[in-house]
C-alpha cells in the first residue's frame, strides 16, 4: 500500500509499504477513505519530537472503512463506517476505568522508553514516534487498528468523512481544553494559537457557556476564522500588546481561563520569544514556551491556564511563581478521546457545530510531501489538510493475504 | 489458606522455639484475619506465613530467612553474593484471578520472555526451560516452598540445579481490594559458567528492568487480554 513516511527533519515521503495485518484478537484493519495532517505532526516535521525512525508512517487522524477484525473483535463488522481515535486505549485499566483513555496502561509497548523520560507512560498513540509506541499512522491506504473493539466509533451515513473527521483528534482536543477550563457562565476565555485546534477550543467554550473568547494569533485569515466561524474577539499579537488588550478587555481582572493551542514550537515578538528560539536552535533547549508563559502571566487570579498545544521536554524560565502567586490551576494532557467522542458526535448530529468549517486543502494522499511544508509555513493560507487515498484514482489493491 | 508443608530436615534448634513461632504466627493470623479489608490485616495475615511454617516444620522457609539450604542456593544465595531483583505491578483485578493465573506455572512463559516453557509435576516442583537455540537453553528444577492462597507464592531452584535462583511473590489487595498488587523478590547467583552467562543476558545490566517488563506483560495480558505490539516483529 501507500503511505506517507518519515525520513527525518523535514523529509516526508510517501512510499509503497507492506499492508498492515491483524497481530492481536481485538484488532482492526482500516481501509482509509480520509485522512488529515495535523499540527502536531508538524513537530514531527520539524524534528522536535524524538524516537522517530526512518520510514514510520504518519498520521493520527483518520477514518475509513473495516476491511477485517481480529477474533476478540464482536463489536466491529466488515463494512463499519468508523472514526479512529488518535489515543489507543485497552478501556480496562485503572486509567481507562477513570476516563483517563489518554494514559492507557496497556497500549503503548515502548513504555519504557517513556518511562525513562516522564516516570510513567502514556498510551500509545498512531504515527507518533516509537516513545508512544512505534505505531504505524494513518496516512496511509490501510491501518492497523489495537483494541478496535473499544476505540473506533461508528459514524451514521448521513454525516460525511469531512464533517465527522475530526472526531478523531482535534474537535474532541479542542473541546477538552474547553472543558478543562470549567467554564462558568459569564466568563471570558482567551485561546493562543488560532490553528484547529484553536478553532474548536473557540466553538467549544461557546458550547459549555463562556460569553466571551477572546483568540490571539498573527496570521490574518486564521483571526478572521475565528471571529466569521467562532464569534471570537481577536488579537494580533504582532500589532498590540496582549497583555495590555486582555488587561484592558477584563476590566483588569484577566482572563478566566486561558488555553494554550500553541504548543512547543511558540513563536513571539517579544524578547523571550527570541531567547527560546536562539536556545532551542542551538540545542540548549527543548521547547519553546513563549505562548504558555504569556498564558500563565494573562490568567486571573484562581484562574485555570489550560494546554492542549503539545510539549515534550523541559520549559525554560517557566514563571512557576506566577502561577504559584496567583493560585492558577493548570490542566494539560493528551486529550481523553473515549470519553469526548461519543458526545461529540452527537452535537455533530444535533447541528450544533459542523466541523468540516477549518478545511482549506483537499489532495490526494500522494501530495502530501509537499503539504507538510506548505501547512507549516502556513502558506496559501493553510489551515487545515484533508487527504485521500486514490483521489487521482490510482490506488494500489491491498496485496498481502488476510489470513494468518 | 492453606500452607504448603514439605518434609523438612531435622531441625537443630529445640521445640521452644517451634512453639514460640507457631504461637506468634497463629496470633498474627488470627490479629491479621480479624481486620478484613485492610492492608495492614493482610499484611499481618501475611506475615504469619513463616512463623506457621516454622512452628510446623520446624524451620524457616528458606527464602524468607535468606539462609538456604547449605548444599545448594544457601551458599550461592544468601547475604550480599546473590543478586536480587525486587518490582510490583497493579492491576485492575480481583486478587484470585491474579493468583490463580500465576499459579499455573505453565502460564509464566506466556508472559516471560525469556522463559520457553514450566511442567508441573503436581508435587510443587516444576522444570523450567529458557528460550534459546538448542544447547543454549538452560533447564533446570525447581520446588515450591511457600504458598498461602491468594497472598503468596515462593519457589527455589533445586540442589544441583545449573540454575541456582529463588523467588517468591506476594499478592495484596489494593484500593479497597478493587486492585491487587503483585510483588516479586527474585535471588540468583552471579554469573559463573554457561547458566550464569545465560542469567547474565537474560537480565542485563538491569535485571530489574527485565522483571518490570516481564510484569508490564502480565498485567497487559490479564487486564486487556493481550500484550501490545505494533509490528510484526517487535
Amino acid at each position: 500500500m501507500r503511505a506517507v513516511c518519515w525520513e527525518g527533519k523535514e523529509k516526508i515521503k510517501v512510499e509503497t509499504v507492506p499492508d498492515p495485518v491483524i497481530l492481536n484478537p481485538r484488532d482492526a484493519i482500516i481501509k482509509v477513505t480520509t485522512s488529515a495532517i495535523c499540527g502536531s505532526d508538524l513537530h514531527l516535521y520539524d524534528g522536535f519530537i524524538p524516537t522517530m525512525q526512518k520510514g514510520d508512517v504518519l498520521g493520527h487522524e483518520f477514518m475509513g472503512e473495516v476491511v477485517e477484525v481480529g477474533k476478540e473483535n464482536t463489536r466491529l463488522k466488515i463494512g463499519d463506517r468508523v472514526v479512529v481515535p488518535f489515543t489507543i486505549a485497552c478501556g480496562r485499566c485503572y486509567f481507562c476505568k477513570e476516563q483517563l483513555w489518554s494514559l492507557c496502561d496497556n497500549s503503548n509497548p515502548n513504555a519504557w522508553m517513556a518511562e525513562k523520560l516522564y516516570g510513567y507512560s502514556a498510551s500509545g498513540l498512531f504515527g507518533y514516534s516509537h516513545m508512544y509506541g512505534g505505531y504505524p499512522g494513518g496516512q496511509a491506504e490501510y491501518a492497523r487498528v489495537p483494541f478496535a473493539d473499544i476505540g473506533p466509533l461508528k459514524v451514521p451515513d448521513a454525516l460525511t468523512d469531512e464533517q465527522v473527521l475530526f472526531l478523531s483528534d482535534i474537535f474532541p482536543t479542542g473541546y477538552m481544553a474547553a472543558d478543562n477550563c470549567q467554564i462558568k457562565p459569564g466568563d471570558t476565555v482567551a485561546v493562543w494559537g488560532c490553528g484547529p485546534v484553536g478553532q474548536f477550543a473557540i466553538k467549544s467554550a461557546y458550547l459549555l457557556g463562556a460569553e466571551h473568547v477572546i483568540a490571539i494569533d498573527r496570521f490574518a485569515e486564521r483571526l478572521d476564522l475565528a471571529a466569521s466561524q467562532g464569534g471570537a474577539q481577536t488579537l494580533n499579537y504582532e500589532q498590540v500588546d496582549v497583555l495590555e488588550a486582555l488587561r484592558e478587555m477584563t476590566g483588569g481582572q484577566g482572563p478566566d481561563a486561558c488555553i494554550d493551542a500553541v504548543g512547543l514550537e511558540a513563536h513571539g515578538t517579544t524578547l523571550d520569544a527570541w531567547y527560546d528560539r536562539a536556545k532551542t536552535s542551538m540545542f540548549l533547549a527543548t521547547d519553546r514556551s513563549h505562548a504558555l508563559r504569556q498564558a500563565i502571566s494573562a490568567c486571573r487570579k484562581g484562574g485555570t491556564v489550560s494546554i492542549p498545544g503539545v510539549y515534550g521536554g523541559w520549559l525554560d524560565k517557566f514563571p512557576l511563581g506566577a502561577a504559584f502567586a496567583k493560585g492558577l490551576t493548570l490542566k494539560m494532557g493528551q486529550t481523553h478521546m473515549h470519553k469526548y467522542m461519543p458526545i461529540l458526535l452527537e452535537r455533530i448530529e444535533r447541528g450544533e457545530i459542523d466541523p468540516s468549517f477549518i478545511i482549506t486543502h483537499r489532495i490526494d494522499l500522494e501530495d502530501a510531501p509537499g503539504m507538510y511544508r506548505t501547512f507549516r509555513d502556513k502558506d496559501d493560507s493553510c489551515i487545515k489538510v484533508v487527504m485521500k487515498p486514490g483521489a487521482r484514482g490510482r490506488s494500489s489493491e491491498r496485496t498481502t493475504s488476510t489470513d494468518h | 489458606m492453606s500452607t504448603e508443608v514439605l518434609p523438612g530436615r531435622s531441625s537443630s534448634l529445640g521445640d521452644a522455639e517451634n512453639w514460640l513461632a507457631l504461637g506468634t504466627g497463629v496470633l498474627l493470623l488470627l490479629v491479621g484475619a480479624s481486620r478484613r479489608r485492610s492492608l495492614i490485616g493482610a499484611c499481618l495475615a501475611a506475615s504469619s506465613a513463616p512463623l506457621l511454617y516454622r512452628g510446623v516444620t520446624g524451620r524457616w522457609p528458606q527464602v524468607i530467612d535468606g539462609h538456604l539450604q547449605p548444599d545448594s542456593t544457601r551458599s550461592a544465595l544468601s547475604g550480599a553474593r546473590g543478586i536480587h531483583v525486587r518490582e510490583s505491578i497493579r492491576l485492575e483485578l480481583p486478587i484470585g484471578d491474579v493468583y490463580r493465573f500465576w499459579r499455573r506455572l505453565e502460564n509464566l512463559p506466556r508472559f516471560m520472555t525469556h522463559l520457553d516453557r514450566v511442567t508441573e509435576s503436581g508435587d510443587g516442583r516444576s522444570h523450567w526451560v529458557t528460550s534459546g537455540a538448542a544447547g543454549l537453553a538452560v533447564e533446570w528444577d525447581a520446588e515450591i516452598i511457600n504458598e498461602v492462597e491468594n497472598k503468596v507464592l515462593a519457589w527455589r531452584s533445586l540442589p544441583g540445579s545449573e540454575v541456582v535462583s529463588a523467588g517468591s511473590v506476594n499478592f495484596e489487595p489494593a484500593r479497597g481490594g478493587r486492585s491487587t498488587q503483585l510483588s516479586v523478590h527474585l535471588q540468583y547467583a552471579p554469573p559463573a559458567g554457561k547458566a550464569g552467562a545465560l542469567m547474565a543476558s537474560l537480565f542485563g545490566r538491569e535485571p530489574s528492568q527485565t522483571v518490570r517488563e516481564d510484569l508490564r506483560n502480565f498485567k497487559q495480558l490479564l487486564e486487556a487480554g493481550e500484550i501490545p505490539r505494533a509490528t510484526v516483529t517487535a
